[in-house]
């Protein structure tokens, strides 16, 4: 029986390794079982490390996986006739086995540190002015949807010019920009996918998010922490317009809310 | 071998007073009875937690529509669906049962009870009323579950992780006021007992190990069960004080957790100038250690059963025992990794993927060393070897996927998506049940004094394996696409609706795990009364605990002195001509000196 068991083992880093490599590959049977599309300026760099971090532990997955089937193999005390070894360990192979794993983990940590910094933590400069870029938009989730505040004409948030819409996110394309991100009861979390950003938001905390989108069309929000019974259904919609069609959308959204204000002044 | 002369006290029941009764099986102080009554809880509440997985596995794979056969009587209001309330119910109860009521229990409680005297070679425990009452406060919590479970109209719903304000404000969850406030009540209960627990482990391992048995004599299962219990002792304090917070939180408007000018709802809140990421700290501050308290128990008990099986030495006993201490010093500053998108100071989030990745090393090396056990052995393919391999081979995988979450740019994708549910499932199943399996069939010769069948233990193994890999293997898969966790229904969005098919594939899977575990169910019970009886050392291992009787003697376990000379992994020595060196059994020299100690050997 050592070699069914041991044939059993070694199904698991080949059948494993097929898996990923199957949903990885584009088209066939398992399309879009991989990353979703990328659409964002800095999701390449997320995606590169993922991609990274895959082949490292996949290549470890493998010999560790197989060495194991090996030694299940070669070992099975049915079929070993020579005396096992009286070995303790070894010194030498305790300190390689240490070092080798510790220098790869620390060189992944760093290797991380650069995408980690400007996803999170270098807020966007205004190129022209070399002062700090105004978010574009407030975003406030709620029990259970998006709400936009766009800063309109004058670019303040808060101001009596703001365009509000509810679970759509228009964003102009080929343009950096900052969200102001917030919640109004508990917590949710602004994810979107396409765009490999993911942001808490937690009552009391006001945080920013920037990004830059490649493409114009039409993708998923997805609220990614449980924020009650309706947590599922929490869905929103970005909308990346070129830059004339998100010009003219907001002209025509700015227009729209006057009329409906005046008719309300009435 | 001599079992036959020794009465283990459990033989006169049928003469036996009430009084007797009561304090011999259920308000017992003896470890072994304990430990038994830990084994019997937690195994039923595996049960119990198994059964609301599939619900959630149905949900996912055929959402909103009808359950067969159950469904009409459990939501009879919504016509035998599950409702969506409901469905945060079964993923917060789920892991909720699993993470407090099964995995920590079945492996200090259960395990840790029953093994930690016989290992070391003591009567019991160092504290044993206060041994007792461990289990017992595990009462209280069970009934709090129960009823947060039972309250209409759907049951606790904030997940097990319980986060701030869904949690902790009343409007937040309508569905769940009281149930909330049970489930908060319950797991605070939990940890007193585990803490409880942890007290008398530490004491016992440092103050009463048998004559001969030095620090570093001890089995790998004593080491992990030692370092488990430190963890215990300094973390659980604080989801203690957390879980007391919250309470206060939702029943005197205290607001620890809770901001200025919360609207929830439509109501608003009175209270304020709290931090809902207070609470994330706290608990984590807690469930990250004990990630590790759920799995180092488990490697204890796999590298024991690895050498034994291998009928070779452990291969690195010293760097073994390094590294799970390194991991409970590093345990206790790596919580942060969970919240790398939770808002918390960015610049914090680089310091905690460094510790993060520097705590794999210790599992690595742990791995390596598993490997090098086994390497040159002679291979016994034994039921509790099967599982114990099976570790090996899927800790590698839930290892290496942690990689991916603690890489900072890498978990803003995949954080909260089913990636995390692979990996901790691999390590918590995959990784620790499969162990605890091992573990029952390796040692309930020494429980029960009869043994498991191998067949139905293989039939078991082989099935679950294969089933489990199945369901929890694709979930990485799910986790690349993004699908998020903890949604009734992740169909609706574009994104996620072509995964379906994947789903209902792990779904059948599921079923067919859960459906496995009937063989396990029935050569347990089946084998604690009719399985065929065993002397002492019917696995021919090295450890104290099979030196006594199976089952052990009622009071005091052993019915001779153990004395020590060597270590627990003396197997294949070239010093003896069987191919294992027991330790009681004392160097040739000495034989002359002693003379109770000659008949220390068990042949
Ligand atoms: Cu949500
Ligand atoms: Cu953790």
């Amino acid at each position: 029986m050592g070699r069914f068991w041991s044939l059993l083992f070694l199904s698991v880093p080949i059948l494993g390794v097929a898996a990923f490599v199957f949903a990885a590959i584009p088209g066939g049977i398992f399309a879009n079982h991989w990353l979703p599309e990328d659409i964002s300026q800095h999701g390449a760099v997320v995606d590169k490390l993922f991609m990274f971090i895959l082949y490292l532990t996949g290549v470890v997955f493998i010999v560790t996986s197989f060495l194991m089937f090996w030694f299940m193999w070669k070992y099975d005390a049915d079929r070993n006739t020579e005396p096992v070894k009286y070995l303790h360990g070894s010194h030498t192979v305790e300190i390689i086995w240490s070092i080798i794993p510790a220098a790869t983990l620390l060189f992944i940590a760093i290797f991380q540190m650069d995408a980690w910094a400007d996803a999170r933590m270098k807020y966007p400069t205004d190129k022209a002015t070399g002062f700090k870029k105004p978010p574009l938009l407030l975003v406030t989730g709620r029990q259970f949807e998006w709400r936009m505040q766009y800063a309109g004409e004058d670019k303040i948030i808060g101001t009596p010019d703001d365009v509000h819409l509810v679970n759509d996110l228009h964003i102009p394309v080929n343009e950096e920009i900052v969200i102001r991100i917030q919640t109004q009861d508990v917590l949710h979390s602004f994810f979107l996918p396409n765009m490999r950003i993911k942001q808490d938001v937690v009552p009391g905390m006001k945080q920013h998010i920037w990004f830059e989108a490649k493409k114009t069309g039409t993708y998923d929000i997805v609220c990614a922490e449980l924020c009650g019974w309706g947590h599922y259904k929490m869905r929103g919609r970005l909308i990346v317009q070129s830059e004339d069609d998100f010009r003219e959308w907001m002209a025509s959204a700015i227009a729209e809310q006057n009329k409906t204000s005046l008719n309300v002044n009435e | 071998m001599n079992t036959a002369t020794v009465d283990d006290g459990h033989g006169h029941a049928g003469t036996m007073s009430l009084k007797l009764f009561i304090s011999t099986y259920v308000f017992s102080k003896d470890h072994k009875m304990i430990g038994l009554q830990f084994l019997f809880s937690t195994l039923l509440w595996f049960f119990v937690g198994g059964i609301l997985a599939m619900g959630i596995r149905w949900q996912l794979a055929f959402p909103w529509t009808d359950m067969p056969i159950i469904g009409g009587r459990l939501f009879s209001a919504e016509g035998g669906q599950i409702s969506p309330e409901f469905y945060t119910t079964l993923f917060t109860m789920h892991a909720t049962v699993m993470v407090f009521f099964v995995i920590i229990p079945i492996l200090a409680g259960a395990f840790g009870n029953f093994l930690i005297p016989l290992m070391i070679g003591a009567e019991d425990m160092a504290f044993p009323t206060l041994n007792m009452l461990s289990y017992w406060f595990m009462w209280p919590a069970f009934i709090c579950i129960g009823i947060s479970f039972l309250t209409p109209p759907y049951g606790a719903g904030g997940g097990w992780t319980s986060y701030p304000p869904l949690s902790s404000v009343l409007s937040a969850a309508p569905g769940s006021v009281m149930a909330q406030t049970w489930w908060l009540t319950g797991v605070t209960l939990v940890g007193i007992a585990s803490m409880l627990g942890s007290v008398n482990y530490l004491t016992t391992i440092i103050q009463m190990r048998a004559p001969g048995l030095t620090m570093f004599r001890l089995p790998m299962t004593i080491w992990s069960m030692f370092i488990t219990a430190i963890l215990q002792a300094f973390a659980l304090p604080v989801l203690t004080a957390g879980g007391v917070m919250q309470l206060l939180d939702r029943l005197m408007g205290t607001g620890f957790f809770i901001p200025e000018g919360l609207v929830v709802n439509n109501s608003e809140m009175l209270s304020g100038g709290g931090q809902p990421l207070l609470w994330q700290h706290l608990f984590w501050f807690y469930s990250h250690p004990a990630v590790y308290i759920m799995i180092l128990p488990a490697m204890g008990m796999v590298s024991d059963m690895l050498s034994c099986f291998a009928r070779k030495p452990i291969f690195g006993y010293k760097p073994m025992v390094y590294a799970i201490s390194g991991i409970a010093g590093l345990g206790f500053i790596v919580w942060g990794h969970h919240m790398f998108v939770s808002g918390m100071n960015p610049m914090l989030g680089m310091t905690f993927m460094v510790s993060t990745m520097m705590i794999a090393l210790p599992s690595a090396i742990k791995v390596f060393n598993w490997l090098g056990t086994i390497w040159g052995g002679k291979i016994q393919f034994t039921t509790p070897m099967l599982f114990s391999l099976s570790f090996v081979s899927m800790f590698i995988i839930g290892g290496l996927s942690g990689i991916f979450m603690a890489a900072t740019p890498v978990d803003i994708f995949i954080h909260d998506t089913y990636y995390i549910v692979a990996h901790f499932h691999y390590v918590l199943f995959c990784g620790t049940a499969m162990a605890v399996f091992g573990a029952i069939y390796f040692w309930f010769p020494k429980m029960f004094g009869r043994s498991m069948n191998e067949t139905a233990g293989k039939w078991h193994f082989f099935l679950t394996f294969v089933f489990m890999n199945g369901t929890f293997y694709l979930m990485h898969i799910l986790g690349a696409v993004g699908f998020p966790r903890r949604l009734a229904d992740p169909y609706h969005y574009e994104t996620f609706k072509q995964m379906l098919p994947m789903n209902q594939f792990i779904t059948l899977c599921a079923f067919a795990m859960f459906l496995s575990q009937i063989i396990f169910a029935i050569n347990f019970f089946y084998s604690i009364f009719k399985g065929p009886r065993v002397g002492r050392n019917p696995w021919r291992a090295n450890g104290l605990e099979w030196f006594c009787p199976s089952p052990p003697v009622a009071h005091g376990n052993f019915d001779k002195q153990p004395i020590v000379y060597r270590g627990p992994y003396e197997y294949g020595s070239p010093e003896v001509d069987e191919d294992y060196y027991p330790q009681t059994q004392p160097p040739p020299e000495d034989v002359s000196e002693g003379d109770d100690t000659e008949s220390g050997g068990d042949h």
